[in-house]
């Protein structure tokens, strides 16, 4: 096991690089700590699997260095690394046995049979495995032969971290929950270090401590699920987290207050003043907004039905805005009014938001 | 529930293919199965025969010898033809202007008509003026496929493996080609070595398209006519007649309708048989093999 560092990646798989858009990594220092459970979450062609693959050893990265528990393994192979790594449809290999195939890599690795089939029998034991150990690992169903490759990342007691790319893409929906909850449980048992990609929120939220999210070859935010709905450190996290995502405005600020058209909004922080507005975004989540006689006027274009909540699409100071209401609230027919959560507001400069780092 | 009408129009439909079947297969190997079964003379006379003629070509040690030449030839083929054809597919670049070039070079044999490969082959190999043949000699090995049946086989032998490897790698290529790239990384990561790739990845990946380059070779080799028939007439002496030539030989140069049919037949026959024993024995490896 180890703690993992990313010191200033940066890869392009061009051969001569040169404008930002020719990499596929721009520049990324990370580090994930021991045991953690992490999510690497973004559109698909963010960077992800690049970044795992750099992890991993399968690439080498065209600048920066990876870090092991503080020792450099840049130009280190993926069986020097000892890493396990699950991909987005299930690795097994065809003409072997259910044991055959999890014991494969302790074999390669000249491990003693009877430390072999020990291992091999508990791994087993964990995946639900135990009863097919003798079948053949191709006539199994695709959730079946993902735990076998997960369990050649579990057989061997020394890895250093687990990754997974997408594992879950050909599983089934209905076996998706249980195998992401056995992950989970795993991730307990075990204590490896995972770092699961996905571009799944909903994967990705409930399966990790940590959400480390990518857009465009940047690592955008590193935070709890909680922050990243809370505080979205860019505008990209805002909308490509939460559903509906968050709503973004252009605004001024203006006496430390965000200005959206003509109306000035009640914050609860003074925001400084950002070059007069250029580029300067107002951000709130549809969760945020709440009706009230007294607030602002909107008008409605559209009320979707989701379930337990309504989506209420309407148009605030010429700008689309969606509004999320319990179902059982009442909404009011014709001028309708709302208040923005004061606390929830968030300004973002070129995407960025202003008080980074600042005050939580 | 609805009722189900039953509607026979579609049977229109398959017509076409009937009648066309029916031309290109049926008729010409039923009017085969006439000349089989009677002896036939001139004036379009026949004689009822029944099932003489099958009895005496199942008995003539001409064609036991002939059959036994053409398992040889054909077993001898694969053997070479298959692990080499892997063995170029393996080594065949995968991106890059290279892959192009590869492939054009290795299509380039398959290109060729038979009767060309033969002739080509024959000038090549001859021991006097011929490239390879005098470059032999040369050497101090006698080397002469017009008089030497080692020789002839050799020839033989080696015309095919050059026109029809390519055939075997092309397919492996492709195979391979469509082998994801996770299956060597997940490899990699459990420390396999190359052999172990090759055994327990790229060969079962690969089990489709061999079974099919298997066949293909198997059938064309086990009716190879056109290229030994121009190299060698299926000489010195009948080393090198297969077949296909002995059929020939029978049917047009000494024009033996009735036991040439029945060769046809029972040729026909042990194709259509081995090919089945091949396929059901690669299909079934297949399904349970541990």
């Amino acid at each position: 096991m180890a703690e993992i560092t990313l010191k200033a990646i940066r890869h392009s798989y061009q051969a001569n690089p040169i404008a930002p858009s020719d990499f596929a990594i721009r520049s990324v220092d990370i580090t994930w700590r021991d045991g953690g459970a992490y999510a690497l979450l973004g559109p698909s062609g963010c960077g992800k699997t690049t970044l795992l693959n750099i992890i991993s050893g399968l690439l080498r990265p065209t600048e920066g260095a990876v870090l092991f528990n503080g020792v450099d393994v840049t130009a280190q192979d993926p069986v020097a690394r000892d890493i396990a790594q699950i991909f987005q449809f299930p690795v097994i290999y065809d003409t072997m046995s259910v044991y055959r195939n999890l014991a494969f890599p302790l074999v390669n690795r000249g491990v003693s049979g009877e430390e072999v089939d020990r291992r091999v029998k508990e791994v087993a034991g964990m995946l639900d495995l135990s009863e097919m150990l003798n079948q053949r690992a191709v006539g199994l169903t695709a959730d079946n032969k993902q735990k076998i490759s997960l369990g050649r990342g579990l057989v061997r007691s020394d890895v250093n971290v687990i990754m997974f790319d997408e594992p879950l893409t050909v599983i089934d929906p209905h076996l998706k929950w249980k195998l992401r909850s056995e992950l989970k449980r795993l991730h307990q048992r075990v204590g490896f270090t995972m770092i699961y990609v996905t571009h799944d929120q909903t994967e990705a939220l409930t399966f990790a401590d940590e959400v480390v999210v990518m857009h465009e070859g940047d690592v955008v935010q590193v935070g709890t699920p909680r922050d990243l709905f809370d505080r979205p450190e860019h505008t990209f996290v805002g909308h490509f987290i939460g559903s509906p995502g968050m709503n973004l405005m252009p605004c001024q600020i203006v006496d430390g207050k965000p200005i959206v058209g003509h109306s000035e909004i009640p914050v609860d922080r003074f925001f400084a003043d950002h070059d007069k507005g250029n580029g300067l975004e107002f951000g709130i989540r549809p969760e945020c907004i709440h009706l009230d006689p007294a607030g602002f006027p909107v008008s409605v274009m559209r009320i979707d039905d989701v379930g337990r909540y309504r989506i209420i699409r309407a148009e605030f100071e010429g700008q689309p805005l969606q509004i999320l209401v319990k179902e059982e609230e009442l909404i009011p027919s014709e001028n309708l009014r709302i208040r923005f959560d004061r606390s929830s507001i968030q300004i973002y400069k070129d995407g960025w938001i202003v008080d980074r780092g600042v005050a939580k | 529930m609805i009722d189900r009408v039953s509607n026979q129009k579609a049977w229109l439909m398959v017509l076409p293919v009937i009648l066309l079947v029916a031309f290109n297969a049926i008729i010409p190997l039923m009017t085969v199965v006439n000349y089989s079964v009677q002896e036939t003379f001139g004036n379009n006379v026949f004689f009822w025969e029944g099932m003489k003629w099958f009895e005496e070509v199942l008995r003539s040690e001409r064609f036991h010898a002939s059959l036994g030449r053409q398992i040889l030839f054909s077993f001898t083929i694969l053997i070479i033809e298959v692990p080499l054809g892997i063995l170029v597919a393996l080594n065949m670049p995968r991106r890059g202007i290279g892959v192009s070039i590869c492939l054009v070079l290795m299509a380039l044999p398959l290109l060729i008509p038979w009767n060309v490969v033969g002739a080509m082959w024959n000038i090549f190999a001859l021991p006097d003026i011929g490239l390879l043949g005098r470059a032999i000699n040369g050497m101090g090995i006698e080397y002469n496929f017009t008089q030497n049946p080692v020789s002839a086989w050799l020839t033989v032998v080696a015309m095919d493996v050059w026109h029809w490897t390519s055939l075997v790698a092309l397919l492996s290529y492709a195979g391979l080609c469509a082998i994801p790239d996770p299956y060597y990384q997940a490899a990699k990561i459990d420390g396999a070595g190359r052999w172990q790739i090759f055994r327990h990845i790229e060969l079962p990946k690969l089990k489709r398209v061999l079974t099919i380059a298997i066949l293909l070779r198997f059938m064309d080799s086990f009716m190879i006519y056109t290229e030994p028939f121009v190299l060698t007439g299926g000489g010195p002496g009948n080393t090198t007649t297969f077949l296909s030539i002995d059929l020939v030989k029978i049917a047009l140069g000494q024009f033996d309708l009735g036991p040439a049919a029945a060769m046809s037949l029972i040729y026909f026959l042990i194709v259509l048989l081995l090919c089945w024993v091949f396929y059901t024995l690669m299909m079934r490896s297949e399904s349970n093999t541990s």
